[in-house]
């Protein structure tokens, strides 16, 4: 116990290093550019100091949880040697982790208050509400297929990079049939997917699949499954616009 | 002023739990019912699942009560016609007139990200599954850079009104030529890469800087233009990351070279 007290006081010193850029540039930018005092100094100091702890905090519970649990069970679907119930549960943990994503909802709220200005959609309140909730679940669906299609290749062993070029190809196509003002809340959508939470999990998860099978390469295939899940919104949000559109 | 903390603290510690809600059914669900084998050091798994929400709702709660109102307000002051009249009235060049905002987002960028937790999180297993080849600061400096690159060029584009999707497609382009000539363990982590960089810091701060910026820009919408930094920041990552996996390489190969 006492070591690992030690270990978090040293872990809090390390973050300090972690979080000084950010001071740094706003102190030279309100002092210098902009040429104010800085407000709530003790506020600030106190909010640095949680920033400070909490970080390190979370990164002790990282190595605690969230990587062995990833990979543990990573090793029991390998064990266990059953596809289906692997594709249920990558489906599961992309939809589930997505459909509740704070940033999602925001995101969503703003796209559909666009349509409404743009004229595409009804401006009225069950409308947007209607129009945000479907966009929510597009995304969602959207992360859930693409993890699943993630932990099959890394089972297949298929090089990521064609699938990604494809993707690619795929949104560049789309975008030029798809209604203009769906095009920068796609392109957004694929960056606010993968949460603080999510992202750990998931990379512990597929390399965990890719140590636990033969053949395969950790840094190779167990990498990955992260780009899939911000690449498949983008694509899956363009079709929502073509679809809802015509 | 410590009641006001404490009840946003235990807010935040609420939302955090709601969060991860889901995640916790789904383990449980395919632990019981499916996979039906005893957890292996389920206490310590519990306890640090306590430390994720606790540390990470500290975090949130520290941003959002120090950093992020100071960095909103900061934002809006540099993106203020009034702000830009002052600094950048004699510069004749229409885009050159926001200089100071293009230099914000260039460093604000690379500081929300080296601060980004999802990274350090992929940076330690990527330390740990290349064997220490790839250190853990070396890959979080070239994804800072990448996003730092990415919110200057996203701003530009916000203030000259070109099309997004013109960025999107040459970022592309860029990303399969390096593809073809980037070193294969790379790769992979390079496209991972992009999609952690956008979480907890740094969209918050970024969402400010288009939203001020589309508003305030003569001729834009800020409905139409401030969108965008988000997914050229989910980008540009990749590419800096193949870069400097190329870069390493080359110096690799030219001191072998130098050596003979």
């Amino acid at each position: 116990m006492h070591g690992g007290a030690l270990a978090l006081v040293r872990l809090i010193g390390s973050t300090a290093k972690d979080l000084a850029p950010i001071v740094v540039i706003i102190g030279f930018f309100q002092l210098v550019v902009l040429k104010q005092d800085i407000p709530n100094l003790i506020d600030i100091t106190f909010g640095l100091l949680l920033v400070m702890v909490g970080l390190a905090i979370f990164v002790q519970g990282l190595e605690m949880a969230l990587f062995p649990i990833g990979e543990s069970l990573a090793h029991a679907f390998a064990k266990k040697g059953s596809l289906i119930w692997l594709m249920v549960f990558s489906f599961g943990l992309g939809f589930g982790t997505t459909v509740a994503e704070p940033a999602l909802i925001a995101i969503t709220g703003e796209a559909a208050q666009t349509m409404a200005q743009a004229g595409a959609i009804n401006g009225d309140e069950s409308a947007r509400s209607e129009y945000a909730t479907a966009l929510r679940y597009t995304v969602a669906v959207a992360v859930g297929a693409s993890i699943m299609l993630g932990v099959f290749r890394i089972l297949k062993g298929w090089p990521i990079h064609w699938i990604i070029i494809a993707g690619y190809v795929l949104v560049v196509l789309l975008t030029t049939i798809a209604p203009p003002e769906i095009i920068g809340i796609a392109y957004d959508s694929g960056g606010v997917t993968t949460s603080t939470i999510t992202v750990p999990l998931v990379t512990a998860l597929g390399i965990g699949l890719a140590s636990s099978i033969k053949g395969r390469n950790p840094m190779i295939d167990g990498f990955g499954l992260i780009a899939f899940a911000s690449l498949s919104p983008i694509i899956f949000v363009l079709i929502f616009g073509i679809v809802v559109q015509s | 002023m410590i009641t006001e903390w404490i009840v946003t603290t235990s807010h935040t510690l609420l939302s955090t739990m709601f969060d991860i809600l889901p995640i916790v059914a789904i383990f449980v669900f395919f632990q019981l019912f499916v996979l039906r084998q005893p957890v292996v050091n389920l206490e310590k798994k519990i306890i640090g699942t306590i430390y994720v929400l606790l540390g990470l709702s500290l975090f949130l709660v520290g941003l959002e009560r120090a950093l992020f109102p100071l960095g909103r307000e900061m934002a809006r002051q540099l993106t203020d016609p009034a702000f830009i009249e002052r600094t950048g009235g004699n510069i004749d060049i229409f885009w050159l007139k926001y200089y100071w905002v293009y230099i914000f987002a260039f460093c604000i960028g690379f500081a929300t990200t080296i601060a980004e937790p999802a990274l350090m999180a992929v940076a330690l297993k990527a330390k740990e599954v290349s064997g220490g080849a790839i250190g853990a600061m070396g890959l979080r400096v070239a994804v800072a850079l990448g996003v730092a690159l990415s919110l200057a060029v996203g701003t530009f584009r916000i203030v000259t009104g070109t099309p997004l999707y013109l960025y999107m497609v040459i970022g592309y382009i860029i990303v399969i030529v390096q593809t073809m000539r980037a070193p294969v363990m790379i790769i992979p982590l390079a496209y991972d890469s992009g999609g952690v960089t956008t979480s907890t810091v740094t969209v918050p701060l970024v969402a400010a800087l288009g939203l001020g910026l589309a508003s305030t820009v003569p001729g834009r919408s800020a409905l139409l233009d401030g969108f965008g930094l988000i997914a050229l920041a989910s980008l540009f990552p990749m590419i800096t990351v193949m870069g400097y996996a190329q870069i390493s390489e080359w110096r690799a190969k030219r001191a072998i070279r130098t050596k003979e």
